[in-house]
């Protein structure tokens, strides 16, 4: 962590840090779904966002929520933040489903 | 269209910027002198795209050559060794 003005958390080439672990993992089945979400909201026929404010959310996130959550967590709450933004999604809308496919997932339906 | 400033072998300095918000530039690089290794093509500002909007007028982005004597100061390899960064014009300086 430094804390350089102009310097966002993403932003750390040259910092200090441990080697790279060039190891294999496969997929679990949301990451891959997020990533064909993406693909299908970046599609030139579509263009309902681009790469570019993908990263400006992921950018956005702020240092701990940066550093905490995994590559396609990332991705997943940058996504939900411009479709908000954008007005495809409704923050509520959101909710009510978020709820209605935990409550799903918990077998209490 | 908008027409390329700096041609191959000119050397160039990263303006020294510090804004918030989505830029396409690394930090080490600011400050830094290179030479344009090459024109890589006219595209819409990703720093405009990246809020939504058009990213017109579309700009030159450059392959830049750092030596990285000049990145890190404290570098202990050879004057030979170099870095590749590409960049868009509205960050270099002519020298």
């Amino acid at each position: 962590m430094t804390n350089e003005p102009g310097r966002g958390v993403h932003d750390m080439g040259g910092l200090p840090a441990g080697p790279v672990k060039p190891n294999e993992h496969d997929y679990a089945m949301w990451e891959r779904q997020v990533d064909a979400l993406m693909v299908l909201l970046i599609n030139k026929s579509r263009r309902v966002i681009t790469v570019d404010e993908l990263r400006r959310g992921i950018e956005g996130l702020g240092a701990g929520a940066y550093d905490r959550l995994s590559y396609y967590e990332r991705w997943i709450a940058s996504i939900t933040q411009i479709l908000i933004e954008k007005g495809v999604i409704t923050n509520d809308e959101l909710g009510r489903r978020m709820e209605a496919v935990k409550a799903r997932f918990e077998g209490t339906t | 269209m908008t027409a390329a400033r700096f041609t191959p072998g000119m050397t160039v300095r990263v303006r020294r910027a510090f804004q918030p918000g989505h830029v396409r530039t690394p930090y080490y690089a600011r400050g830094k002198r290179g030479v344009v290794e090459r024109l890589c093509g006219i595209f819409a500002n990703p720093e405009e795209l990246a809020y939504g909007r058009s990213g017109e007028p579309k700009l030159p982005l450059y392959r830049v050559r750092f030596a990285q004597q000049e990145l890190w100061p404290d570098y202990r390899g050879t004057a030979h060794d170099t870095v590749d960064i590409e960049l868009y014009e509205h960050w270099l300086e002519p020298i």
